[in-house]
């Protein structure tokens, strides 16, 4: 693929299918962020605080810290490097100006068989609110196996493109965690790469920010290769989460099961969540199933939901997709009242059981604890 | 001793079509220790009198009063009946995704005592509660109610029926569904708790068969919302015997 693509589009017309938006490195050949085109419908843009300008700040090594395992690497390299751009480019305004404007990129580098069950950890803490641009690469040798935390948190303006590539049969679970202090924006866009039978846990949790936004975006085009893309949010009074998933479906053989479930407990807190599941011409064998699930624990607070699946082979072993958002159950809680339990410890149970279907995917101990804490901290008289 | 006073009682369903009066003037007293069955053919208003004891916020009590021991029954939320020793085993038992058994346990069962069961005390009393139903010990990892079988469900109700020690339960069909053998067990579990908590019952049933193996002092027909007859445990056999039909060509 070449690093400066043009964008393929006509003008006016509205794009109909994902494969068809444009893609280009080059912020010139996307327009100002208008509320009329699909991706930016529902993002409130007066807090994307500057992401989308032609020229914003850059994160510098001082405000990450990387912990890995001795066989596993970190450099940083010039973002002009033929490596930067494998596992894809962007689609958006806001995902080129990140890339455009990071001149460095940190790369991470599991070696080709190499096999670690310890968790890998970069975390993002900026050192002031300036909007910054950061891109991360992240490669899997052959047959090597990993487990990698990206962690966000404080206070920040981030713009990032992160790029996951696994070589063939690589297994990487991947968690990327939005634990933002108010005053915070994010916009991510993280690209994947899978190699023939690889593998790929991809879980997104996002817990604080004023706007977060993850998009990400899998690219099946060697076969038997399998993702999960997992996503858990709770979002309170101020905080507005985008997640768009998208899987593109090329080669034959591949699964993939997108899964996100979120609680709203304040209000005027907003969620969105639109999964995109393409499966091409190509895609024979494909097994596919995406599912958004919203609580919503109080008035006043809204969560939009689109699953879009476009399918281009009838020769397919499954496809779905479910999407609900609802309140408490009367009845759920009618049962557990029902045995003594007040109604606030009653809806705290309800809402960690709804949750804890996907935090039990993350499968790092220490990350799912804090978060379960966390949720806790933040149910903290609900239903009172 | 606990006594449920239910005097007069008119309740309606609330539903999108507006509120339906379901029971027209109920009155039945049950202490503890004692045994009632509630008969009557479907749509009598057996569930409802059982779904307005405990609280269920579909049913409105449009006169009449529940008293235990005195208190203002309607007065409590739902938690505080099942705190004041009221129980109810459901018929439709509720799932609760991501709620394991054992957390969902421990969790009513501090509720009601007010303070969390010491930890070995409580392993050694679930073990022996869950043996005695026949209950497999992983069945406390499982989600609450979350694909369990209509037998499975059953055993879960009465499982807690005997660990929470409640005053006075209603057991709301709980034999329907139920094969020869769980209803052999789930009835087992009933008479424990009748034998050693001095349990008083509620058992509401539109079939005698669960009735061989709890044996009633009292037995009341429901018809179409109110008491049709009472009487002992040789009423039981005769609606065994003669069915309701009786009942509805008087009241037709």
């Amino acid at each position: 693929m070449s690093q400066h693509g043009a964008t393929a589009h006509s003008h006016g017309v509205p794009i109909q299918t994902r494969s068809e938006r444009p893609k280009s490195t080059s912020i010139s050949d996307f327009p100002e962020i208008q509320k009329t085109e699909e991706i930016w419908r529902y993002v409130p843009l007066e807090k994307l605080r500057g992401l989308d300008a032609e020229v914003i700040g850059e994160i510098k090594e001082e405000e990450i810290e990387v912990k890995l395992s001795d066989s596993i690497t970190s450099r940083w390299i010039d973002s002009s490097s033929q490596l930067v751009g494998s596992a894809g480019i962007p689609e958006d305004r806001v995902s080129a100006v990140a890339w455009t404007n990071a001149s460095k990129t940190l790369v991470i580098d599991v070696p080709a068989n190499n096999e670690s069950s310890e968790p890998q950890l970069i975390r993002v803490s900026p050192n002031s609110t300036d909007a910054k641009a950061l891109h991360i690469l992240i490669t899997l040798g052959n047959h090597s196996k990993a487990t990698m935390v990206l962690d966000h948190t404080g206070v920040g303006t981030l713009g990032e493109n992160v790029e996951i590539v696994l070589g063939d049969g690589a297994e990487l679970n991947f968690v990327t965690l939005q634990e933002w202090s108010v005053g915070s924006t994010h916009v991510s866009t993280q690209f994947a790469k899978l190699g023939r039978s690889s593998r790929l846990k991809h879980i997104v949790v996002s817990m604080g920010g004023d706007l977060v936004r993850v998009v990400p975006a899998v690219k099946l085009d060697s076969p038997g290769a399998e993702v999960n893309m997992f996503g858990v949010y709770l979002a309170d009074t101020g905080n507005y989460f985008e997640h768009r998933p998208y899987v593109d479906h090329i080669a034959e053989n591949c699964v993939s099961n997108v899964a996100y479930k979120g609680a709203l407990k304040g209000a005027g807190a907003h969620t969105v969540w639109v999964g995109d599941v393409l499966i091409r011409e190509s895609a024979v064998g494909t097994d596919t199933y995406e599912l958004n699930r919203n609580l919503l624990l109080v008035d006043g607070a809204r969560a939009d939901s689109v699953p879009n699946l476009e399918i281009e082979t009838g020769k397919i072993a499954g496809a779905g997709h479910a999407s609900a958002s609802g309140r408490f159950d009367d009845l759920q809680l009618f049962y557990l009242m029902a045995r003594g339990i007040d109604e606030g410890t009653a809806k705290q149970l309800v809402v960690r059981g709804f949750l804890n279907e996907i935090i039990q995917k993350i499968e790092i101990p220490d990350v799912e604890q804090r978060l379960i804490g966390a949720i806790e901290a933040e149910l903290e008289g609900v239903g009172n | 001793m606990a006594t449920l006073e239910i005097k007069n009682l008119h309740v309606s369903v609330i539903t999108d079509q507006g509120n339906k009066q379901i029971l027209k003037g109920i009155d039945l007293t049950i202490r503890s220790g004692e045994i009632h069955a509630i008969m009557g053919p479907n749509g009598s208003g057996k569930s409802t009198l059982a779904y307005s004891i405990a609280g269920h916020p579909k049913y409105e009590v449009t006169e009449g009063e529940i008293l235990l021991d005195g208190e203002d029954v309607l007065e409590m939320s739902v938690d505080e009946r099942a705190r004041a020793g009221l129980f109810l085993a459901m018929q439709y038992p509720v799932e609760v995704p991501g709620v394991s058994v054992s957390n969902f346990l421990r969790t009513a069962k501090t509720a009601i005592s007010g303070e969390a069961p010491k930890l070995r005390e409580w392993v050694g009393d679930l073990k022996t509660a869950m043996s005695n139903l026949r209950m497999d010990s992983d069945f406390t990892e499982r989600n609450v109610n979350e694909g369990f079988s209509g037998g499975e469900k059953k055993r879960h109700e009465i499982l807690q029926l005997e660990l929470l020690k409640p005053k006075i339960a209603v057991l709301d069909e709980t034999d329907s569904g139920l094969d020869v053998d769980a209803l052999r067990i789930v009835s087992e579990g009933v008479n424990r708790a009748h034998k050693d908590n001095n349990l008083g019952v509620v058992l509401i049933t539109h079939y005698t068969r669960i009735l061989n193996y709890i044996k009633p002092d009292y037995v009341h027909v429901f018809v179409n919302g109110k008491l049709a007859e009472q009487g002992g445990a040789e009423l039981a056999e005769r609606l065994e015997n003669e069915g309701y039909d009786r009942y509805l060509k008087a009241s037709a």
